[in-house]
């Protein structure tokens, strides 16, 4: 079937199977490869990415679902050669080890701190519930997102 | 002033952070462009003869280009003759206790690879695998350590037993007998899974005779030897890429039957083959962590003195020993921990099970050993009603022993267990959370607080003569380059390296690049595991570093005239001078393009005389709903000493991640089968792995005793979180609850597990 996206500004029309995961449109016909797979049940979080501004899993959308609408990703998140203040926060803060669930934990701290521009430690660590990261034990990521939210205030 | 020791933020991370990492199944390299796709057949049954294979069905389905069993591997050598003992060459395809590439008569557990299906796209695989046909001949099932050494049933006939390496403990009762004081416990070291972000992946590809595997690995360098190994080539006729790695925790070193049967095909096929496994795969697949069973014997007088130990492990190795015996041989190495102790006796049986291999998990060996003689020092305290902190500090090793040579054949270096424990005792604010549990005791209220303490010693590096390579190239354009045998998959190698470098050069961080991971482009190399990156492969760049020194020194002296010893090189600059004459300096560049290739090259390999041993002491407290079972960790406090400390960033990062993953089996994590051998958790929905909100933020405190074993002073930290936060945690939710008579919880701590005790205790005391 033809599905029409909008992926970081960019529109992409494709021919894709029925089934296609937005994940796999991503990774394999808009060949943006930084979000990632980690599981096959929409409980680790590494595919997150914002859908009309709100984060998903993108393993559990259909692309034919996402059609018309507007994806962004981790690529999408910041301009050429710069940093969203979270993308700034997590190098500062030492938030990723081996980056594997990182542009999905980023994109799900983006959309929390959308929804909550103020978080304490006990909402933001809440909040990442459905994103794991097997490296830093988390300690590094919520400091990121507490010191990115200090940021945007 | 020197970088050594400061906080530099790692160079790795703006790419990972704005572009993504390029793990094996990002890669869009040319020779993969019309690379076809891998899909497993796994065994549904734990154990079951092979009765037949009908792949008519699937090969007819549109876009399946193969369907490969162990019948087609007729091009490769049959398997060698065996002794019946792992000899370390590569374990697939030999001997009795071999682990085949695919399954060829007989299937030992579920998930493991019957068949692959190769398929030009993605969703066309899982299709056409559901039509491949196999049939099964069911046979019963052995599942547990326990139950695997009673040998009723035989996963390898031939060998007649199932327990496949014995060392067997001695028991020698006397010195238990001259005891006060004598405790006994099984103890159950739970299976885990590893779970790496990235899961298994492999791209291979094989033209003009040149193999390439792209693969998720741990060790590039060894992955090629196990691949000239199992396919009968040449070392030289395969390179092995290992791009970036989503995290490895011991369970991605070296390479699996799968990788290796996908290299295979490759070549069989004469076409390039990708494969990324699902997490459902993985979770049966790749090889999980721990398994032991422990029974421990400790005995003391009632002044706190520890006389006798004694640690009697089966290990399960699942259904194929993926690495010998090498983790109960490890927990019995350590088996003393930090404590002298006049009378040590450990040994250890490994059998196989119809459960998914065992092999190494961020600890691998160490942790159990750490867990159990710190359940073991605990249960000691509570019988003779002593503060265990208080045993703890009667019984270490004094800093005046060391080196020390423990009962069990280890040679400790360094180590000032009392300061550890002193440190994360005063920093946890130890007896103001004792007034503190007293209080909640007397109240009686349901929220008990519980103080768990683990002292703990490991061993890193445990393998110092394989020692590690470093290549320094320094070019007439003033840059420099690293070409390292060690391998990164998150610790922060680049940023670790180029700091070594900047240090010994005055070569800025931003001209220098890392490279690992290539054995067209670093031929020799060994790896990361045991953590022994920065202590090996770190002094290792450090030597080369001041060879290159030495080199360009040479130059410079000619360039400027001078006499070697009076050339200096200013590392705050990076110039070269004449002492005492500024004005005559040279660069870097300038040096390099005096010799005759136009740059400096220094190739060394470092090598250590003995491991390390890193050590330290966690505290933990919890607080534990009575009336539930809930487990909720409050705090959790570490003095984690691994020596000098290069880069504070890194250190705290790994030592996070270790406690994290320490936390989840203590509370947390387990894989489990059902009776017939069929796993219960094998998605992410099923197996509960710790997240954000099962955490504190952790609270560590610095301490360094340096090693005089390396260059650097350096031990290893990657897996010191793992191996003292467990019994940490276990301790303190026990702690919480033995004044309701509870004695003893076995991991994980789970609500369930921790209300059935409470509620037997209370039924024991009502008696």
């Amino acid at each position: 079937m033809k599905v029409d996206l909008t992926v970081n500004g960019k529109e992409i029309t494709a021919d894709v199977e029925d089934r296609m995961l937005l994940v796999h449109f991503l990774r394999d016909v808009a060949d943006l490869t930084a979000t990632n797979i980690g599981c096959d049940t929409t409980s680790c979080g590494a595919c997150t990415v914002l859908l009309d501004g709100e984060s998903v899993k993108s393993c559990t959308v259909l692309a034919a679902q996402a059609s018309g609408r507007e994806v962004t990703t981790v690529e999408g998140l910041a301009g050429d050669g710069t940093m969203h203040p979270v993308q700034q926060a997590f190098h500062e803060q030492h938030g990723l080890q081996c980056g594997f669930c990182t542009p999905g934990m980023v994109m799900a701290i983006v959309s929390l701190l959308k929804e909550n521009p103020h978080p304490t430690e006990e909402q933001v660590r809440t909040g990442l519930e459905g994103n794991l990261c097997r490296c830093t034990g988390y300690h590094n990521i919520v400091r990121a997102a507490l010191a990115a939210s200090e940021v945007s205030s | 002033m020197s970088i050594m020791g400061t906080r530099v933020i790692r160079t790795e991370d703006p790419r990972l952070l704005t572009a993504g990492g390029v793990y094996v199944d990002d890669l869009r390299t040319p020779e993969l462009n019309a690379a076809a796709r891998v899909t497993f057949v796994r065994s549904p049954l734990a154990h079951a003869r092979i009765t037949g294979i009908d792949a008519t069905e699937a090969l007819s389905d549109p876009g399946v280009i193969a369907v490969l069993t162990a019948a087609d591997m007729d091009d490769l050598a049959p398997p060698p003759p065996s002794s019946g003992e792992w000899d370390g060459s590569p374990t697939p395809l030999g001997g009795p206790w071999g682990e085949p590439l695919l399954a060829i008569d007989t299937v030992r557990f579920v998930g493991e690879p019957v068949a692959m299906v190769i398929t030009d796209g993605r969703y066309q695989g899982e299709d056409a695998a559901d039509l491949v046909a196999v049939d099964y001949d069911p046979l019963p099932v052995v599942l547990g350590p326990a139950a695997a050494v009673a040998d009723e049933i035989l996963l390898f006939p031939a060998a007649g037993t199932n327990i496949a390496i014995a060392n067997p403990v001695p028991t020698d009762d006397a010195p238990f007998d001259a005891c006060d004081v004598v405790v006994e416990q099984d103890i159950i070291n739970q299976r885990v899974a590893c779970l790496p972000m990235e899961g298994r992946a492999t791209a291979a590809s094989f033209e003009n005779g040149k193999l390439t595997v792209w693969a998720s690995s741990q060790n590039a360098q060894v992955s090629r030897f196990i691949l000239a190994g199992a396919l009968g080539m040449a070392p030289d006729q395969i390179r092995v890429v290992v791009p970036d790695v989503g995290g490895g925790f011991g369970a991605k070193i070296g390479i699996d039957r799968d990788t290796i049967t996908i290299a295979w095909a490759a070549r069989k096929l004469g076409r390039a083959l990708r494969w990324a496994e699902t997490r459902s795969e993985n979770l049966v697949a790749m090889s999980q962590g721990r398994s032991q069973l422990q029974r421990i014997k400790i005995g003391g007088s009632r002044d706190g003195r520890i006389l006798a130990y004694r640690l009697d492990v089966i290990q399960d190795a699942g259904a194929y020993q993926r690495i010998g015996g090498l983790l109960p041989f490890l927990t019995c190495l350590m088996a003393p921990g930090v404590y002298d102790i006049p009378d040590v006796q450990a040994g250890f049986r490994q059998a196989v099970t119809n459960a998914t291999p065992i092999a190494a998990y961020r600890g691998a060996g160490r942790p159990e050993a750490t867990a159990a003689i710190e359940r073991a020092v605990d249960l000691f305290a509570a019988e003779i009603g002593m503060d265990p902190a208080e045993v703890r500090r009667r019984n270490f090793v004094a800093p005046d022993q060391f080196p020390f040579q423990t009962k069990t054949g280890a040679m400790y270096d360094t180590g000032r267990y009392a300061d550890a424990l002193d440190q994360a005792l005063a920093v946890a604010g130890y007896d103001g959370l004792r007034l503190e549990q007293q209080r909640r005791r007397e109240s009686g209220e349901p929220r008990q607080l519980g103080i768990g303490v683990s002292s703990y010693v490991e061993i890193t590096a445990p393998d110092p003569d394989a020692g590690e390579t470093a290549k320094i190239e320094v070019t007439d354009d003033g840059s420099a380059t690293v070409y390292t045998g060690s391998s990164a998959h998150g610790q922060g190698h680049h940023t670790a390296w180029a700091m070594l470098v900047q240090d010994e050069l005055g070569i800025p961080m931003d001209r220098i690049t890392v490279i690992h991971g290539d054995t067209d482009l670093i031929p020799a190399g060994v790896g990361t595991y045991g953590s022994r990156s920065l202590q090996l492969g770190g002094s290792a760049v450090h030597k080369a570093a001041l060879e290159v020194k030495d080199e360009a020194r040479h130059h410079a002296a000619e360039m400027l005239e001078a006499a070697e010893a009076d050339v200096v090189l200013d590392t705050s600059t990076g110039l070269w001078q004449v002492r005492g004459d500024p004005d005559t300096a040279l660069s870097w560049a300038q040096v390099a393009g005096h010799s005759s290739g136009g740059s400096l090259i220094a190739d060394v390999s470092f090598a250590q005389d003995r491991p390390t041993f890193p050590f330290g002491t966690h505290v933990s407290v919890v607080e534990v709903d009575t009336e539930t079972g809930q487990v909720k960790m409050l705090r959790h406090v570490t003095v984690d000493d691994a020596g000098t400390v290069l880069n504070p960033v890194l250190t705290e990062g790994q030592r996070h991640g270790g406690i994290a993953q320490g936390a989840a089996q203590a509370l947390l994590e387990e894989v489990l089968y059902d009776a017939d051998g069929n796993p219960l958790t094998s998605t992410l929905a099923d197996y509960s792995a710790v997240s954000a909100p099962d955490l504190p933020s952790f609270e560590l405190a610095d301490s360094q005793t340096p090693t005089d074993l390396n260059p650097l002073g350096v031990k290893g930290i990657g897996e010191a979180g793992t191996i003292g936060s467990t019994p940490a945690i276990q301790n303190a939710v026990i702690d919480a609850v033995s004044h309701l008579g509870v004695r003893h919880i076995d991991m994980p701590a789970t609500p369930q597990r921790v209300w059935t005790a409470i509620t037997e205790a209370q039924k024991a005391s009502n008696q």
